[in-house]
């Protein structure tokens, strides 16, 4: 699958895009991390506050580092 | 209520340490102790409370409330949410295109924007800790008055004829059609209901998240002041400085300028500087700027701003910090008495 990190480069969004790859090596997903910083993307989503993840183009979250647990849920699906 | 922590630095400094109440290190470790204390308390209390009352509060529905109001009003709501929202340097380019793509005004969204990093929790307790509640009154109608009259500026000027083309387009599109945008954000966002339990989870983030951020700058910005406070003579700035000649408020805008600070490393240093005979709006111009019109921040925007806009903006917000101090200057004698 493919995974994005919406933000402008602060330190939770390069956090959130570590988390998200840790998780999925540690649970052998295949899955392929972005960072994305350009704001016409994050327009487009609908992002008002970072970071959020963007999986396969679907908003899945948004304005705060997402916890183990959650970013395994979307990882499994 | 706060004189429990000049107790705790009494017993600290003087009975435990065993320094000289009359000596400069006496009184600069005396100053550390209490401020610290007091400030730490304090905020662990305050961001928790206010974090509980805002736990439900997101963006998404201050955009859609904004949308409803009248243009005047507007100004006013929107610095308003600024200044109660939560709010990270990281946060103002999403959030500008949020407002802008949704065919809020410029101007609003800028109340918004200008107000969110001057007032705070953290600015707000602080200020009523150190410097007493009037002069944290007269902090948080400045902050508010910076961002309404800066977003009403803009919009006299047209300013969105500046932003970059992708905004400016969207900016337009949303005007178009404002009517069936105002319907999806009220479906999108009816009011979440929280249990206690998950207001306390967001509570108790918010609180390690922010305490976690800034405990270093209460450290570096109160050792800053005990240093001020216990070695720089009394009355130093009023003799060296001048008592509040008008040159003092523009002079401290631009020296405030390169330093990039937060509300918790300055203010204990403008503790020391008032007390030490530095006028009030000089000081509060001093802070504005330190802790408002931030270079890095301001680079940020450039993404979404032309230079002429962003240029605009900063020379907004000089004006007002300027103009603001020598209004402060006029009535200071009414801010720091009984106040503290």
């Amino acid at each position: 699958m493919k995974i994005e990190v919406l933000g402008t480069g602060c330190k939770k969004c390069v956090n959130t895009a570590e988390q998200i790859s840790e998780a999925a090596q540690s649970i052998a997903v295949d899955a392929q991390v972005e960072k994305v910083t350009d704001p016409a993307v994050m327009m487009r989503y609908g992002v008002m506050s970072t970071p959020a993840v963007v999986i396969d183009g679907k908003l899945v979250h948004s304005g705060s580092v997402p916890d183990r647990e959650t970013i395994e849920n979307w990882l499994r699906n | 209520m706060l004189e429990i922590f000049t107790v705790i630095a009494d017993w600290l400094a003087y009975a435990t340490l065993g320094l000289d109440p009359e000596s400069r290190l006496g009184t600069a470790v005396h100053f550390f102790i209490e401020d610290t204390t007091k400030i730490f308390a304090l905020l662990a209390v305050m961001i928790y409370v206010i974090a509980l009352a805002r736990a439900s509060l997101n963006l998404e529905r201050v955009r859609a409330y904004l949308h409803k109001r009248h243009r005047v009003a507007g100004y006013f709501f929107g610095s308003g949410f600024g200044a109660i929202t939560p709010f990270c340097s990281c946060s103002s380019i999403p959030l500008f295109l949020g407002f802008t793509s949704a065919g809020i005004p410029l101007g609003i969204t800028m109340a918004f924007l200008l107000t969110s990093p001057v007032i705070n929790e953290v600015a707000v307790v602080m200020l009523w800790g150190l410097l007493g509640w009037k002069f944290t009154l007269a902090y948080v109608v400045v902050g508010m008055a910076v961002g309404i009259i800066g977003g009403m500026v803009l919009d006299a000027l047209r300013a969105h004829r500046w932003l970059q083309d992708f905004a400016a387009k969207a900016y337009e599109q949303a005007q178009a059609t404002t009517a069936d945008t105002g319907d999806d954000d009220a479906q999108s966002t009816a009011p979440q209901r929280l249990t206690f339990q998950q207001r306390h989870v967001f509570a108790r983030d918010e609180l390690k998240e922010i305490v976690g951020r800034i405990w270093k700058w209460v450290f570096i910005g109160v050792g800053l002041g005990a240093g001020l406070h216990g070695f720089v003579p009394e009355g130093w700035f009023a003799a060296n400085l001048g008592a509040g000649q008008w040159w003092t408020v523009p002079t401290a805008v631009f020296a405030g300028l390169p330093l990039y600070s937060n509300a918790t490393g300055v203010i204990p240093v403008l503790e020391s500087l008032i007390g030490k005979g530095l006028p009030v709006g000089t000081t509060l111009a001093f802070c504005m700027s330190t802790v408002a019109a931030s270079l890095p921040e301001f680079t940020l925007l450039k993404q979404v701003m032309q230079w002429r806009l962003l240029l605009t903006v900063f020379v907004i917000l000089l004006v007002n910090f300027t103009v603001m101090g020598w209004v402060f200057n006029a009535i200071a004698p009414w801010l720091l008495t009984g106040g503290a």
